[in-house]
């Protein structure tokens, strides 16, 4: 049984759609990202979940119960915000504590699920400061704890790292994830960061204009996605794409050069029409100018990333980015052929932009 | 322009100059001429053989001065909390998106524009039993009804009170309005999510939130209370006997209608020593903040 689903969910604010029609099937345990570009709806997603936001059509399930009609805090669901929320005047024991008192949980229930909270966080020696005295990383642990302390086995994030710095993201990115092991709850993540989408979801749902355009395994989409949009969302540096059209023997032209699609798996029968083709930068070899499968290009200039480098190639009047070697980049010539790895490409139709 | 400017050794210190000599002379010049007067026996003109703080003496053996300075606490006490309570409401009613929630905000806001002149005469005719409020009602036909605190010695300070917060509940409401508009969005969905009453949310998570804001209208209404003449001259000319009389009005009194210099003054220096230590737990927890 599906932990969370949600069923054409629509909401719009006035005449501004901001989500066309949802649907969702969660299952208990899983960790599922809602990843998207700012403005994309998957903040008002999430607190359509919470009941923050009343959706104007469409159904919201949890645990087998419809809770469409519900007030947020009967849901039975916790939220951790981006700008933490944490309540100012009270310390950090309280700020626990509070929601329980409120819901007249027992007090010995109350002190040991804190001071389980606490240790599990490691909060215990911040129990008695005021939010305005923690730092950044610190005040995000306590809203976390504040969430867990409600004992519902959903939980849900609101970019809850995104006011953070880089090397504190990493680490309570790490965390989390260890959190969601160790407890085993349904996580929903917002984020607009695909590597927290990338490393800690079991699936990412990636949202565009109201609609989740692909919901799968976080290595389907970076190998596989669904649309042109995924395929320039996820990824960074982001996918080359060549635009061009499939002739009727199946081989993709652009400009003079054709390029055999034999390697590729459709999953429509006979495309044709106009085409992109998108190729991940690792996707790429650099050969000799005029090899067989080669496309000419010449290098424009190379990033060295300390691991491995990037070449930045001018062909086909765009310019692609390719993975190297460090030696390799050091030692790269001007004037050389890329060839695709055409069974890892993506061919997307130029009209519905979805995958081909 | 500029550059004449420039090579006359132009520089901004002489502008700010003539502002802190200004400041100095007329404010601090005036307090400590005042305080110097306060040492003298002077009468309609000022004599400055110094006698010590026997005007003090004077001062706090005058029955007057001490009644002025209890009405001032009643005063103080009742206006502050009502005005704060009152405005406070106000403003949470104004959050909750109200329909025509600014024309409500000016209405209450409006009475901040009358002078306090005008507020006074106009309690005063609506207080007053002969021709106001009472006078109306039993015009009706309730032939019974009795309100008369105006005219009433152990009643007449709380019009004042009355007065006060209808003129003041305006500023309160918009301050705090300010206030509640600065909250983050975030917490108030942490406080649908935790299902915390309204009231407990307001009373136990917003306002403790608040306290900068909460203290700014406490200090504004406290310059308000010490300073407090105008109203009283308008509804109540401190009467009926003393019963309404406050310390600046006794200033005011020992200054021009009593000729006493000397006790005037040292009624004006007990009223700043009092701003003071009225201000002296908003200055402490500013300086603890800034270390």
């Amino acid at each position: 049984m599906s932990s969370i689903s949600l069923r054409q969910i629509k909401k719009s604010f006035g005449a501004l759609t901001i989500l066309h029609s949802v649907d969702m099937e969660i299952d208990k345990g899983e960790f599922i990202v809602i990843l998207g570009p700012s403005g994309c709806g998957k903040s008002t997603l999430l607190n359509v979940i919470a009941g923050l936001d009343a959706c104007d059509e469409g159904q919201i399930v949890i645990e087998g119960k419809d809770v469409s009609g519900l007030e947020p805090s009967e849901r039975g669901l916790a939220m951790v915000f981006q700008s933490y929320a944490l309540f100012p005047a009270m310390t950090v024991r309280r700020n626990l504590s509070f929601g329980m008192e409120i819901a007249g949980t027992p007090k010995a229930t109350v002190v040991e699920k804190v001071a389980w909270v606490a240790k599990l966080l490691q909060i215990e020696a911040l129990l008695d400061r005021k939010p305005a005295q923690l730092s950044g990383g610190q005040r995000q642990r306590v809203a976390i704890g504040r969430a867990l302390v409600r004992s519902s086995s959903i939980c849900l994030f609101d970019e809850p790292l995104s006011n953070l710095d880089a090397k504190l993201r990493a680490e309570t990115r790490v965390e989390l994830k260890q959190l969601h092991e160790t407890l085993g709850s349904t996580m929903i993540y917002v984020t607009h960061d695909q590597i927290e989408a990338m490393t800690m979801a079991d699936r990412v749902a990636v949202m565009h204009k109201g609609k989740v355009e692909q919901f799968a395994h976080p290595q389907s989409i970076y190998e596989k996605p669904a649309s042109l949009f995924v395929a320039g969302f996820v990824g960074s540096p982001a996918m080359n794409f060549i635009d061009g059209r499939l002739d009727g023997s199946g081989r993709f032209l652009t400009g003079d050069i054709a390029i055999g699609t034999d390697a590729y798996a459709f999953e429509e029968r006979q495309p044709s029409g106009e085409i992109v083709l998108g190729i991940r930068c690792e996707d790429v070899t650099v050969v000799d100018r005029g090899a067989p499968e080669s496309i000419p290009a010449s290098l424009a200039f190379t990033e060295l990333l300390g691991a491995d480098a990037l070449g930045w190639f001018d062909c086909l009047g765009k310019r692609l980015s390719v993975r190297l070697g460090i030696k390799a980049a050091r030692s790269m010539r001007k004037e050389v052929g890329l060839r695709f790895d055409m069974s890892k490409a993506s061919l997307f139709s130029r009209a519905s932009e979805r995958r081909l | 322009m500029s550059t004449w400017l420039k090579r006359q050794g132009f520089k901004p210190d002489i502008t700010v100059a003539a502002f802190f000599a200004v400041v100095a002379i007329f404010f601090y010049g005036s307090i400590l001429w005042t305080f110097y007067m306060s040492l003298t026996r002077s009468t309609l003109i000022p004599k400055y053989e110094i006698v010590g703080f026997d005007q003090y003496f004077d001062l706090f053996t005058n029955q007057r001065w001490l009644v002025s300075c209890l009405n001032m606490v009643i005063f103080g006490v009742f206006y502050m909390v009502g005005t704060l309570a009152f405005g406070t409401l106000l403003a949470v009613l104004a959050d909750r998106r109200i329909k025509a929630e600014s024309f409500f905000r000016t209405i209450f806001l409006y009475p901040l524009a009358v002078s306090l002149i005008i507020t006074g005469l106009s309690w005063r005719w609506l207080l007053d039993p002969t021709t106001g409020l009472q006078a109306l009602i039993r015009g009706i036909g309730w032939e019974t009804f009795t309100f008369d605190w105006l005219t009433r010695p152990d009643r007449a300070i709380y019009t004042l009170v009355i007065a006060g917060i209808w003129h003041s509940a305006g500023l309160v409401m918009v301050i705090v309005l300010a206030g509640l508009r600065g909250i983050d969005n975030d917490l108030w969905k942490a406080i649908r999510m935790e299902g915390i009453p309204l009231w407990r949310a307001y009373c136990q998570v917003i306002f403790p939130g608040m306290r900068p804001v909460i203290a700014s209208c406490v200090v504004l209404l406290m310059s308000e209370v010490i300073r407090g003449y105008d109203l009283i001259i308008a509804m109540t000319k401190g009467g009926p006997g003393i019963s309404t009389e406050m310390p600046a009005k006794f200033a005011v009194d020992f200054y021009f209608a009593r000729v006493n210099l000397g006790l005037a003054s040292a009624a004006s220096i007990m009223m700043l020593a009092l701003s003071l230590i009225m201000l002296m737990p908003y200055f402490y927890s500013e300086f603890r903040r800034r270390s």
